[in-house]
């Protein structure tokens, strides 16, 4: 298996851990009482900006960690640029995410408009992000694999 | 995944050349080694400026290199 084949299995890993670990950890400090309209875009607009940040800050470490793996273990160093082929997957990658996200995006708005709690909406648009990273990491496994 | 009807010689003509490794292709032509593998496989067909530079690496001219459509050594 290939660095490429490699890193994406780990992103997929570490996406599918980050993102269940803080939903866990955010699901038990949910405040018990019903919040006020004010709250809950408070609540929600926390929950997405730590989760980015938690996110990125996680995905840092991991790659790095790989990185030092991978090296050990093969004697190989990771590529240094992206050629041609690796661009090619990129954009198929990004587009399969993108259309997962906007996906979710319409269905967040559906729930606004069929008078749907504030809350549905956050969790839609939410989850979709999550779903639109792993899209985006499978589409690039795949693409390694099984070729462009 | 459609079947890709570029196909090459790219395994063969490294082995005549030294037994060139895939890695000394790939930094020969400007890419990575897993693109030279993909290459191999016949998973991706080249853009036309990778394809010229691979057949300048072996000093061929490409049609030596690459091939359209079913091929019979």
């Amino acid at each position: 298996m290939t660095y490429q084949e490699k890193k994406s299995i780990v992103s997929i890993v570490a996406a599918i851990l980050i993102f269940g670990l803080y939903c866990a950890y955010k699901y038990a400090n949910y405040p018990a009482e019903g919040l006020t309209t004010d709250e809950t875009f408070h609540y929600w607009g926390a929950f997405v900006l730590v989760l980015m940040l938690v996110s990125i800050i996680a995905h840092i470490v991991i790659s790095i960690i790989f990185n030092i793996i991978f090296r050990m273990t093969t004697g190989e160093k990771e590529p240094r640029f992206a050629d041609e082929l690796d661009k090619l997957i990129e954009l198929k990658s990004n587009r399969n995410g993108f259309f997962v996200f906007i996906l979710g995006f319409l269905l967040a708005m559906g729930s606004l408009v069929m008078d749907g709690p504030v809350q549905n909406m956050f969790v839609i648009m939410i989850v979709a992000g999550f779903l639109s990273d792993v899209t985006g990491s499978v589409t690039r496994l795949y693409h390694y694999r099984k070729g462009v | 995944m459609a079947k890709n009807l570029v196909g090459n010689h790219i395994r063969r003509l490294r082995f005549n050349h030294n037994e060139m490794t895939q890695q000394q292709l790939a930094d020969k032509v400007g890419v990575t080694r897993q693109t030279i593998v993909a290459l191999e496989k016949g998973n991706y067909s080249p853009s036309l400026e990778l394809a010229f530079r691979i057949a300048h690496a072996f000093g061929l001219p490409l049609e030596e290199v690459f091939y359209y459509g079913e091929h019979v050594e």
